[in-house]
């Protein structure tokens, strides 16, 4: 376990240090991009991998948060007010959409979420004088923390750290916790759970609003980054691009997320330069994920490194096990 | 009101078209429960190979069709052979793995056909439209109405009438019980896909005449597709073609009287039967 | 064909990633390569015509023996996807990592809304084919500059041409549901009315449509249909209609009756007449060269893409001359770009507003079928001189609200 505990600490100490190794501005941007993606990737593991429901229609909660903080400035509010705004017009949106889509799981959940998606999505596009359709909403200024200004990109990237590290310990908790256990229950077992007395639904929904703060976090994280957003970033192709984010940095873990994030916005931002046919390859290298480790990134590359460190005889042993 | 006329009459055409785009994933996703997201992708494949038949090898359109739908179909069992048929049961590998293939075939087709839209001919024969009173109907819209009937048609002699049928729904209610009296589960499965995913490849080069043949398509239909498939019931043939027929009403209609909606026409009726009946319009109630 | 590296060597990137970016650099401003760096869509449904967009500016490079003014050209080139958080991205790439002096680009209106302040702040100046109108109006940059046209620029002539030359008195008009729909609808309606002419109705189908007949069924009782469709959309549509049987004169804008996309149509669009800043048969040297070239680069015709890319192209150029190859003074730079004023571009004469907004030729054409069998545009007659306000004047245009859904209304 503790060279579990050496990666970690490595991998924390290179995000800390990262403005002074990645080599330029642009690539603090790239960081910063993938610790807001991987906010939102970790909201939708928390139904996708521990709830077990796949939602095809969580780029609309995350725009929902993006347009309420992109709009509340534009209406005059402080930023903090915004961001307050912003999270309760999320928890709420979600509250809506969980009491709708938990009506059924598996595809017919897939479904409702895709399509409460692209009805959130069209809200974007044809309530003009709300989100001023497909012109998009500017967002001024980023906010200051303690007097520092959030301007460049190495403040913001490290205001992004905080919240990052932040939601994974929440995240963390929330798996530790009896209400996290009972949420697998649920997933794996929910006949049995119901049995036992544990209220199915409320469990799924709680674990839904949970998601949606998460996913909330994110869209304020995001269009404070980029400073504009419009009904493309609610798109279906949105959705489906953070699902598999969690599906290939492996469902059900805590730092899958962030590995497939990591993996999507490198290959669409950087990869992109050198490569002109990068959609190929993204696709070429979620299908080689699938055969060689269907688990995903995390679990797949852990199981990799524990057989490599292993004895040869501990090997043997463990193939030989039924 | 010869307004209405029209609609009625588009939105039995604009069915007959669903009906074709989906088959092909109600047949997969009823019989294998894979949702194969490679669809869209798959219908453009077709629509992509048939326009280059007729138009750079001067085949005729029928041909090209079918031979299209022939490619997809040997496509569609490469990827059951050898990918899809490892990860029975794990739905989120299936997804990435399906999500995956149509990142690359919509990248493989923007390569070799570049990103300028093509348009089809319509077929000889059914050019042009036919003039029933004021009223004009496209005629190849109206043979779609036939080619959806006739497919629908096969496919239930095929599920319900043939021995092949009645091995693969034996095969999707029970495999071990099927294995065990001798039949071939795995082959019937690379068959089923084999055949949904020609059908996709088919349909695509069918709507070619309409929609013409442009990067994006596949983004743009697989949706649709979902729609009819759920609202109908996913997995019942019968079910997909009522739900190709509403969706044809809803689109027709709601775009025309209710244009400020015309984002949620479908959508939202599809939200609301789902969270009335989850099970979509026929499909079997979930426990 | 297997993966393409593109022009940007692996080898400079890598370096630039291990931090020899930070490095310092001696100032020989003169011997350091002008650097120019697109934005475009290669991937994606706007793929055509980002694709015609690079080519464009490589033909002119090419021609140009990648010298500028006594300088090197370093030219880079950017796929944003054809999205706003893309496009921001790919902005940033091109201002902080490869620090280049003028942006060209973005395509489309939603990815220049995205990143228009960026580039501002950052003081590069951009130019770009992307048609929103209050980026040179309302909104406007100061590092902007658009040698192409705003969304309405060419409409507006198109309904002069409408009322007084083709004497209609009706039109529907149908156009995609976002911001280049209405402000090119607005332009035609107002134009249209002032002359007499009266839009009965205004249809919006939704971006991604993919049965029209619903919209089709409504085009009747006007003298003819004025539709403003982009990207594949107007191969998609024209079919749609003609197979509908609709028999109505169809006049069309920039991107409907683009000269590049005319291969993709059947015979159904014969007859179409469109608006554009450019057109494939206006017969000078410059032209002449320019389409020889570009079939030699991009084995296609130019249209409106490839030629707006050209000329921006040009405008860098003379810009550069004017400043005498320097670049590092920003603001002396953009003072410099829309200063310019050029006769030989393939599309005639261009010169700038103080918004940085193009005044040049609107070409009004006709689909026709050519000697060689393929489908051609025909020039039937040229506005000079039309820049963004036309026929109105600037302080009264800017009075009134930017075209919307719902500006100009119906009249009831």
């Amino acid at each position: 376990m503790s060279g579990k505990r050496v990666a970690l600490a490595l991998a924390l100490l290179a995000l800390l240090t990262a403005p002074f190794w990645v080599g330029g501005v642009y690539y603090v941007n790239i960081v910063s991009q993938i610790l807001i993606y991987a906010v939102f990737a970790m909201g939708v593991n928390i139904l996708l991998g521990y709830a077990g429901l796949v939602s095809l229609g969580h780029a609309g909660l995350f725009g929902i948060a993006a347009y309420a903080t992109a709009i509340a400035l534009s209406a005059g509010l402080p930023h903090s007010a915004a961001i307050l705004v912003a999270l309760i017009a999320t928890v709420a949106g979600t509250a809506v959409f969980a009491v709708l889509a938990l009506r059924a799981t598996g595809i017919g959940f897939i479904m409702i979420t895709l399509a409460l998606g692209q009805i959130i999505w069209g809200l974007a596009y044809r309530w003009i004088s709300l989100t001023r359709g497909d012109n998009g909403v500017n967002v001024v200024a980023r906010p200051e923390i303690l007097g520092l200004s959030l301007a460049s990109a190495e403040a913001f990237y490290y205001a992004t750290l905080a919240v990052f590290l932040l939601a994974v310990a929440v995240c963390a908790i929330f798996v530790a916790s009896p209400f996290g256990a009972s949420l697998k229950g649920v997933r794996d077992q929910p006949r049995r759970m119901n049995a036992l007395g544990y209220h199915v639904w409320g469990i799924r929904f709680c674990a839904c609003l949970f998601s949606g703060l998460l996913t909330g976090i994110a869209g304020i994280l995001f269009v404070y980054y980029t400073q504009f957003i419009s009904p493309q970033s609610l798109s279906l192709t949105s959705s489906a691009e953070v699902v598999l984010m969690v599906i290939s940095g492996g469902s059900g873990t805590l730092l899958g997320p962030l590995a497939g994030a990591a993996l999507v916005v490198v290959i669409k931002n950087v990869a992109s330069a050198y490569i002109e046919r990068w959609n190929m390859l993204l696709g070429a290298i979620f299908v080689a994920i699938v055969i060689f480790m269907p688990e995903g990134l995390v679990p797949g590359t852990t199981r990799l490194v524990r057989r490599l460190f292993k004895g040869r005889a501990a090997r043997a042993a463990e193939d030989a096990r039924p | 009101m010869s307004l209405w006329l029209l609609l009625a009459v588009n939105s039995v055409t604009l069915g007959g078209l669903l009906f074709l785009l989906s088959a092909g994933f109600s047949l997969i996703f009823g019989l294998m429960r894979i949702p194969n997201l490679t669809h869209g992708s798959l219908f453009m494949l077709g629509a992509y190979f048939g326009a280059s038949f007729v138009i750079r090898y001067h085949l005729p359109f029928w041909l090209a069709a079918i031979l299209a739908g022939l490619l997809v179909a040997a496509f569609g069992g490469l990827i059951e052979r050898f990918l899809l048929r490892r990860l029975a049961g794990s739905e989120q590998a299936q997804v990435l793995v399906t999500l995956g293939i149509s990142f690359m075939v919509a990248d493989f087709c923007l390569m070799v056909w570049t990103g300028d839209p093509i348009s089809v001919a319509t077929p000889p024969g059914l050019v042009g439209a036919a003039h029933i009173g004021a009223l004009i109907f496209p005629i190849y819209r109206l043979a779609i109405i036939a080619i959806a009937v006739v497919i629908a048609a096969a496919l239930w002699l095929l599920l319900d009438r043939t021995r092949l049928g009645a091995m693969i729904r034996a095969g999707v209610d029970d495999p071990q019980m099927a294995r065990v009296v001798g039949i071939r589960v795995s082959r019937l499965f690379t068959i089923v896909f084999c055949l949904g995913a020609g059908l996709a490849g088919f349909a695509g080069m069918m709507g070619a005449p309409i929609l013409s043949v442009y990067p994006g398509l596949d983004a743009d239909m697989l949706p649709l597709a979902l729609v009819v498939v759920i609202l109908g019931g996913a997995g019942s043939l019968p079910g997909s073609l009522v739900g190709s027929f509403i969706i044809g009403f809803l689109y027709n209609f709601g775009q025309a009287l209710l244009p400020e909606l015309a984002y949620f026409v479908l959508f939202l009726p599809m939200v609301l039967v789902l969270v009335l009946r989850p099970q979509g319009l026929f499909g079997r109630p979930v426990t | 064909m297997g993966i393409r590296v593109n022009r940007r060597k692996f080898l400079a990137g890598t370096a630039a990633v291990a931090g020899v970016a930070s490095f310092p650099m001696p100032a020989i401003a003169q011997n350091k390569p002008v650097k120019i760096g697109l934005l475009t869509v290669k991937t994606g449904p706007l793929a055509a015509g980002g694709v015609q967009m690079e080519a464009g500016v490589v033909t002119l490079l090419k021609q140009r023996n990648y010298m500028m003014a006594g300088r090197k050209v370093e030219f880079i080139s950017a796929d944003t996807g054809g999205n706003p958080a893309g496009a921001k991205t790919k902005a940033q790439e091109l201002v902080e990592r490869d620090q280049v002096d003028v942006i060209l680009g973005p395509l489309a209106a939603f990815e220049l809304l995205a990143i228009s302040d960026y580039v501002a702040e950052s003081k590069t100046p951009m130019l770009s084919l992307a048609a929103a109108e209050d980026v040179t109006q309302r909104k406007p940059n100061p590092y902007f500059v658009r040698a192409s046209a705003t969304s309405s620029q060419a409409m507006k002539p198109l309904a002069d041409y409408a009322a007084k030359e083709m004497k209609l008195k009706t039109v529907a008009t149908i156009s995609e549901d976002f911001a280049f729909g209405y402000e090119q609808m607005g332009g035609f309606q107002q134009v249209f009315e002032d002359n007499g002419g009266r839009v009965m109705k205004k249809l919006w189908p939704p971006l991604v449509t993919a049965d029209y007949t619903p919209y089709l069924v409504q085009l009747t009782g006007v003298d003819a249909v004025v539709q403003g469709f982009a990207g594949s959309n107007p191969v998609k549509f024209m079919k749609q209609y003609s197979d509908q049987g609709l028999k109505l004169p169809v006049l069309g804008g920039e991107t409907a009756g683009d000269d590049a996309q005319l291969k993709s149509f059947g015979d159904e669009a014969i007859g179409m007449i469109s608006a554009c800043p450019y057109t494939i048969d206006l017969d000078t040297p410059v032209n002449k060269r320019f389409i020889a070239d570009f079939q030699k680069e991009a084995d296609n015709l130019p249209g409106f893409y490839a030629a707006g890319l050209y000329v921006n192209g040009q405008v860098v150029e003379a810009a550069l001359k004017a400043t005498g190859g320097k670049t590092s003074d920003r603001p002396a730079l953009i003072k410099a770009l829309r200063a310019v004023q050029l006769t030989e571009t393939p599309r005639g004469p261009v010169k700038f507003d103080h918004f940085g907004n193009v005044i040049g030729n609107i070409f009004i054409r006709r689909i026709e079928k050519g000697k060689d069998g393929k489908l051609t545009n025909r020039t039937l007659k040229t506005y000079t001189n039309v820049g963004q306000f036309w026929p109105y004047e600037e302080a009264k245009f800017l009075a009134q609200p930017v075209y919307s859904r719902d500006f100009p209304p119906l009249k009831s």
